[in-house]
């Protein structure tokens, strides 16, 4: 074989290999809690869902999805991500925002681009992007939703989450929505954002009191354990229950016109795709996009149902 | 005297319990709040009643609410595929009972042989499988739920909700797998064995007793107790998650110890477990019945409550440290 056509058959290959592998090839990290309950379950869903989307988009994009079970885990996936895989941005939704603030302060000073999503850091200044999910909004939501269903006032029960930052938001929007409607908060307990202590809760709110007119259950998962006691004590006819997150099952009902479950509202963990796809846009596009992003917690009716749901989903 | 003072301790705390109930909320003594407190105790109960087996052999088994969740889960997907072959609910259902106490005792026997044959610690063997389960049912539900198909859910759900003689059928079934324990471990050469092999295992040896095979059949027990209450479960909510089960072991162990039976074995009081099961759902029940305890302190009453059940059976009673 002559030198010159050894030397062609390299150009060739050069060319080959430089029109491969776009000069834009970068790697993002995405670091969300661990598919431990039904809402992280659609966060993961929709998580992968977008990698697999994104990185058909732009081959010269490659996403790399950590969970974790706690702050603490997730703190080590952030050094990880930044040494052993050397991210060129990370996308996070922190597990507590004074624990991550931190954490994700080093990412950044390693010059990495930060997009948090859902619970916002305890300091200003460290995210490039901000994908704000709303709680307060989502108990406002809630609570304007009540003072338009009892315009006269009446008796409710509340069933709380986990005591953390996220269920006082939420509760606290709410309280201040209803605040001076006449409705009134006959008690309110934990129920750990779970079927089974929704429903021990709720049937002991039903041997408790004789007459309840609505059921804030803040999430679908405590709603679908609030629906079954009622059902067991065959209540339905005289009260209404609201759950929140908007799970297929609580979507499907609320679409199929259930009088039990009216409404839900919205607190999509479909966020971490919003997250990626404008992280990814920075990347590819090259426009900016720094800023923070609100998503809003809408009320699912009857009417508009349909497009909030999905069936493929986990969640 | 004393003696028989020291294990009527749990039921002093049940009768104590209850009165305090009564007197908080008039609501607590219906006769809808008190078949709800019974039906609800019978998941911890039974699982409760194999515990016992496991640690008065002097084992420990933490396995048993991923257990409880991967069984649930595994039943809910069978049902639903079966129902593409057959459209014989009952037969369905019989299916999956069948393979729920299969995958029980399969399960057990795992935890048992990993104790006794490659000789690892109950703790660490039964920690394992703990975590192993519960991926498991994490990885099945996607991370999400699963749920049982609505005409299978529709018929299933007698076994939860219907009742015999007034009573729900778990609270029958819990008092059937109670009173065969009873008699298990108390009239029995296999129960005398269980205790003799937890107070001293090299004795029992030295006794010709088969310790290997008493304590695997120990952790089998609890397997089928384990899929015992997932039977009576799944068809309260017709769903099982990575959630399903959370902490159950915990309330397990408490609930035998609270009862009477010794952590270090070679000690087992059955009635006292059900007693101690019973006092763990009173609680939780009379504080979502009253709003005297601020919601934020719910675990702190739970735990003074157990601690003070367990000195009503062992300190107060006697003089003897």
């Amino acid at each position: 074989m002559s030198k010159r056509g050894f030397d062609m058959r390299l150009a060739l290959a050069s060319l080959l290999l430089w029109a491969c592998s776009p000069l834009w090839a970068q790697t993002i990290g995405v670091s969300i809690p661990a598919a431990t309950h039904g809402w992280a379950g659609g966060l993961n869903y929709h998580a992968d869902e977008t990698r697999q989307r994104l990185e058909e988009q732009y081959p010269g994009l490659s996403i790399i999805i950590v969970t974790a079970e706690d702050a603490t885990e997730q703190a080590n996936d952030l050094e990880d991500l930044v040494a052993v895989r050397g991210i060129d941005a990370l996308v996070i939704l922190p597990f507590e925002s004074t624990a991550l603030t931190g954490p994700v302060r080093n990412v950044k000073r390693q010059g990495v681009f930060v997009t948090v999503v859902d619970r916002g850091l305890a300091e200003p200044g460290i995210d490039d992007v901000y994908v704000a999910g709303d709680n307060r909004g989502m108990g406002r939501v809630s609570g304007e939703y009540f003072r338009q269903r009892l315009p006269g006032g009446g008796d409710i029960v509340v069933l709380r989450g986990i005591p953390t930052v996220i269920d006082e938001q939420r509760f606290n929007g709410f309280m201040e929505a209803i605040d001076g409607s006449g409705i009134n908060v006959l008690d309110h307990q934990y129920a750990n954002w779970n079927r089974d202590d929704g429903f021990t809760v709720m049937q002991d709110f039903l041997s408790r009191f004789s007459s309840i007119d609505g059921v804030w259950a803040q999430d679908d998962d405590i709603a679908i354990g609030v629906i079954q006691a009622v059902r067991q004590a065959r209540r339905e006819d005289e009260m209404f229950i609201v759950g929140g997150g908007g799970m297929k099952d609580i979507v499907r009902r609320v679409m199929d016109g259930d009088s039990l479950t009216p409404v839900d509202v919205l607190y999509p963990p479909a966020m971490i795709s919003t997250a990626m796809e404008l992280t990814a846009l920075r990347f590819t596009a090259g426009i900016p996009i720094q800023g923070e992003f609100l998503l809003e917690s809408p009320l699912i009716t009857e009417e508009n149902a349909e497009q909030y749901y999905f069936p493929d989903s986990p969640f | 005297m004393e003696r028989h003072l020291k294990s009527a301790g749990p039921f002093i705390a049940l009768l104590a319990l209850v009165l305090a109930g009564a007197l908080i909320n008039d609501a607590f003594l219906s006769a809808g709040n008190l078949v709800n407190i019974l039906a609800r105790s019978s998941f911890i109960g039974i699982i409760a009643i194999g515990a016992t087996f496991v640690i008065s052999g002097g084992g420990i088994d933490l396995s048993v609410g991923a257990m409880a969740a991967f069984i649930s889960g595994c039943m809910i997907l069978l049902m639903n595929f079966l129902l593409g072959f057959t459209d014989s609910v009952p037969l369905i259902i019989t299916g999956a009972l069948l393979a729920s106490l299969g995958i029980g005792a399969a399960a057990g026997l795992i935890n048992g042989l990993l104790t006794t044959k490659a000789r690892i610690e109950a703790f660490i063997v039964t920690l394992g499988t703990m975590g192993i389960y519960r991926s498991l049912v994490t990885w099945l539900a996607d991370g999400g739920a699963l749920t049982l198909n609505f005409t299978v859910g529709d018929l299933y759900s007698e076994v939860y909700y219907g009742r015999l003689l007034g009573l729900p059928y778990p609270v029958w079934i819990f008092l059937a797998t109670a009173t065969s324990g009873y008699v298990l471990l108390n009239h029995t050469v296999f129960g005398r064995h269980c205790l003799a092999v937890g107070s001293n295992d090299k004795v029992a040896r030295y006794s010709a007793i088969n310790v290997d095979r008493v304590r695997t059949t120990t952790f089998v027990l609890q397997g089928i107790c384990v899929s015992i209450a997932t039977i009576i479960y799944v068809p309260r909510l017709g769903s099982a998650s990575g959630q399903t089960g959370i902490l159950w072991e915990l309330e397990a162990i408490a609930a035998v110890i609270i009862g009477g039976t010794m952590l270090r074995g070679g000690h087992g009081r059955i009635w006292g477990t059900v007693a101690g099961a019973l006092i763990l759902t009173l609680i939780g029940n009379i504080l979502n019945l009253t709003d005297a305890v601020s919601n934020y302190l719910n675990g702190a009453v739970q735990g003074i409550i157990v601690i003070v059940a367990v000195l009503l059976q062992r300190g107060v009673w006697s003089s003897r440290p």
